[in-house]
């Protein structure tokens, strides 16, 4: 059974008397353990299908099941529940909580998860760990690189065991070398069974993805396997 | 949601995460609450100084006024002209039962000199028998005589204060000459210390005369009439109403005034006077407290602004929560929090500080601050409720934040 199972889903935006539909019947099945690059102009239709998937946003029409669970009308308070214990999230510009230490940023989904507090920072060091910032966990976010700050980020988004993880141009604000490795930490986190979704618009980092999806105008155009990037070009050359 | 103590948890790591916002936003409630119970305190310190003070002049005395005056349809109050004859002083003396002793009391401001310094100090003209309703005696010297009083001597007997400005700490007052309106006197009592009277006077601030000189050297009038107040104790407490209604029946009598006609005098004993006095200091700590209230409001309103602030700013720390899976409630629950532990916090701090205060003025003044634990109570209540009430704008508009919009906030 696929993960995430989207039939007709179609988002509208209303400003006055204009409406915009951001997407227009979309289907879309991804299954558990897939590793997807969402690519497309800005402008697309990206953002609001990710919002979507994560359950931050409704669509207008359409169905969405996550998990077998039709989550398309939920209201607030339910999805909120639906996001913290099935969906992670890696933003671009990381949103850690400022001043506020790496193992704490890392806790936060689980204070809402109702994890004891023992359990929780115990839990937080061990996702800190598996990003390799076990050394790191006191440091605030101002005391971090960005690629650092990321694995924060990430060890957030994993530390709840969630179902899917939404990564929304993860890489936007790190180099070339960084944004590799983030890359491989992500495409590392399947084999512990997590579905991931990126987006991006570069071709080097889509490249990591085993699928690619590529929207325009609030149509899914392309939809491909593809063969990953070697997960360690720096070994072969 | 998540549980209480964990949104306590919460609320109290931002708050500590911006200390001296937080400090600042607590001062206004700092500020509201210790105005309030500094207020209050010195206000029932007051109160209960006037009883304690009228309760030691005496509970068995009464005051006797020259009543109100009517003419061509202006009307005085009591003591606005003076009906009372030294006629009717006598009778009180003699012709109503139970009457232990009565004496006139008139007064005047006047420059006192001596041969070293100037004070300017109350006079008084009065009769021996005021010592013995005051329960007054001299700590050296003797007190006016009868004999004074028939001579008009012009011998003074004078208080602790007056003592000490003219001659100065620790010396004998008693056979010095003192100048009042240019005539000299001698000191012939020294008055034991009474401290500080009903309404906040130094009773030992004072000279008393006897009242023949009074009249004749220091301030003229009608040679029949009382000036001032007549001072009536009656033998027991509980004799006092009888005394009462027992002069007012002779004064009416002697004044020949009809069944329709109202006093023209007024009595009052030093119970009403104690209510009187305790009642008007009433409506002066209930006006302070009251304007001290409204600082705790503009606090509160203080409060309200910071966490709408704070609602801005942290809109995308509010974002990542949402995102994460904080549900509205749990958003709502750690502003609020936030916004009642400033309060709170803010409370206890003013509920010293106000106590504080209160005994520093009361030491500094001398007044006495009487804290009361109802007062510090309701603005430990007041001051939460004001956290709850300004603190809930702030924290709904926080929880019905849009978690796409807020993470997007820069």
């Amino acid at each position: 059974m696929a993960l995430i199972e989207l039939r007709g889903l179609t988002r509208i935006y209303q400003s006055g008397d204009t409406e915009f539909a951001a997407l227009r019947e979309v289907d879309l099945d991804v299954d558990s353990g897939e590793f997807v690059a969402v690519t497309g102009a800005s402008g697309s239709g990206k953002s609001t299908l990710m919002n979507i998937i994560g359950c931050l946003d409704r669509p207008t029409r359409g169905r969405y099941r996550l998990a077998g669970r039709d989550v398309a009308h939920l209201s607030r308070v339910e999805l909120a529940r639906v996001r913290n214990e099935f969906i992670g999230f890696v933003f671009q510009s990381f949103h850690l909580l400022p001043r506020t230490s790496a193992v704490e940023n890392v806790e936060l989904p689980m204070i809402y998860a109702k994890v004891a507090p023992r359990e929780r920072r115990q839990r937080a060091l061990e996702a800190l760990e598996r990003v390799g910032l076990a050394e790191r966990a006191g440091h605030q976010p101002s005391q971090l690189s960005g690629g650092q700050q990321q694995r924060v980020a990430i060890a957030r988004a994993i530390v709840t065991r969630p179902r899917l993880v939404l990564a929304d141009e993860p890489t936007g604000n790190l180099d070339t070398r960084t944004s590799h490795d983030i890359m491989l930490l992500l495409s590392g986190l399947r084999a512990s069974g997590i579905t991931i979704l990126y987006v991006t618009h570069e071709a080097d980092i889509a490249a990591f993805a085993a699928r690619r999806l590529v929207l325009r105008d609030g149509v899914i155009v392309t939809d491909a396997r593809q063969t990953p990037t070697d997960p360690h070009p720096e070994l072969c050359s | 949601m998540i549980a209480f103590g964990e949104t306590l948890r919460l609320a109290q790591r931002a708050l500590r995460r911006n200390k001296m916002r937080s400090f600042l936003t607590a001062l206004g409630i700092i500020i509201g609450v210790a105005a309030v119970i500094c207020m209050v305190s010195i206000g029932e310190g007051a109160k209960s100084r006037i009883r304690t003070q009228i309760e030691g002049a005496g509970t068995n005395v009464i005051l006797v006024f020259s009543g109100s005056s009517s003419s061509g349809g202006m009307r005085g109050g009591m003591g606005s002209q003076p009906t009372i004859t030294f006629d009717d002083l006598r009778a009180i003396q003699t012709e109503v039962p139970n009457v232990r002793a009565a004496a006139p009391l008139s007064r005047t401001q006047s420059p006192v000199i001596s041969e070293s310094a100037t004070w300017t100090t109350t006079v008084y003209g009065t009769t021996p028998e005021y010592f013995v309703i005051r329960n007054w005696s001299t700590l050296r010297g003797s007190s006016l005589s009868a004999s004074d009083q028939a001579g008009a001597a012009k011998n003074a007997v004078i208080g602790k204060t007056v003592a000490e400005k003219l001659f100065g700490v620790g010396t004998d007052p008693i056979g010095q000459v003192i100048r009042i309106r240019n005539a000299p006197y001698i000191v012939v009592g020294l008055l034991e210390s009474k401290g500080q009277g009903g309404m906040g006077e130094d009773q030992d601030d004072a000279i008393f005369v006897p009242l023949s000189t009074f009249s004749a050297r220091i301030q003229g009038g009608l040679s029949n009439y009382v000036r001032g107040p007549i001072y009536v104790s009656a033998v027991t407490t509980e004799a006092i109403d009888t005394v009462r209604r027992d002069i007012a029946a002779l004064l009416r009598e002697r004044h020949r005034l009809g069944p329709d006609e109202e006093d023209d005098f007024s009595t009052m004993s030093m119970a009403e006077m104690t209510g009187m006095l305790t009642s008007a200091m009433q409506t002066l700590t209930t006006l302070l407290a009251s304007i001290a209230f409204v600082s705790l409001l503009v606090g509160g309103i203080g409060v309200m602004n910071i966490m709408l602030v704070s609602v801005t700013e942290r809109t995308r720390e509010i974002g990542i929560r949402m995102a994460v899976g904080a549900q509205p409630a749990d958003i709502m629950a750690q502003f609020l929090i936030e916004a009642l532990t400033l309060a709170a916090i803010g409370g206890a701090i003013g509920v010293v500080l106000g106590i504080g205060i209160g005994e520093l003025l009361a030491a500094r003044f001398g007044w006495v601050s009487e804290t009361r634990t109802d007062i510090i109570l309701l603005s430990l209540a007041v001051s939460a409720t004001v956290g709850v009430v300004f603190g809930l704008y702030p924290a709904r508009k926080a929880a019905r934040l849009d978690p796409i919009e807020a993470l997007r906030y820069e």
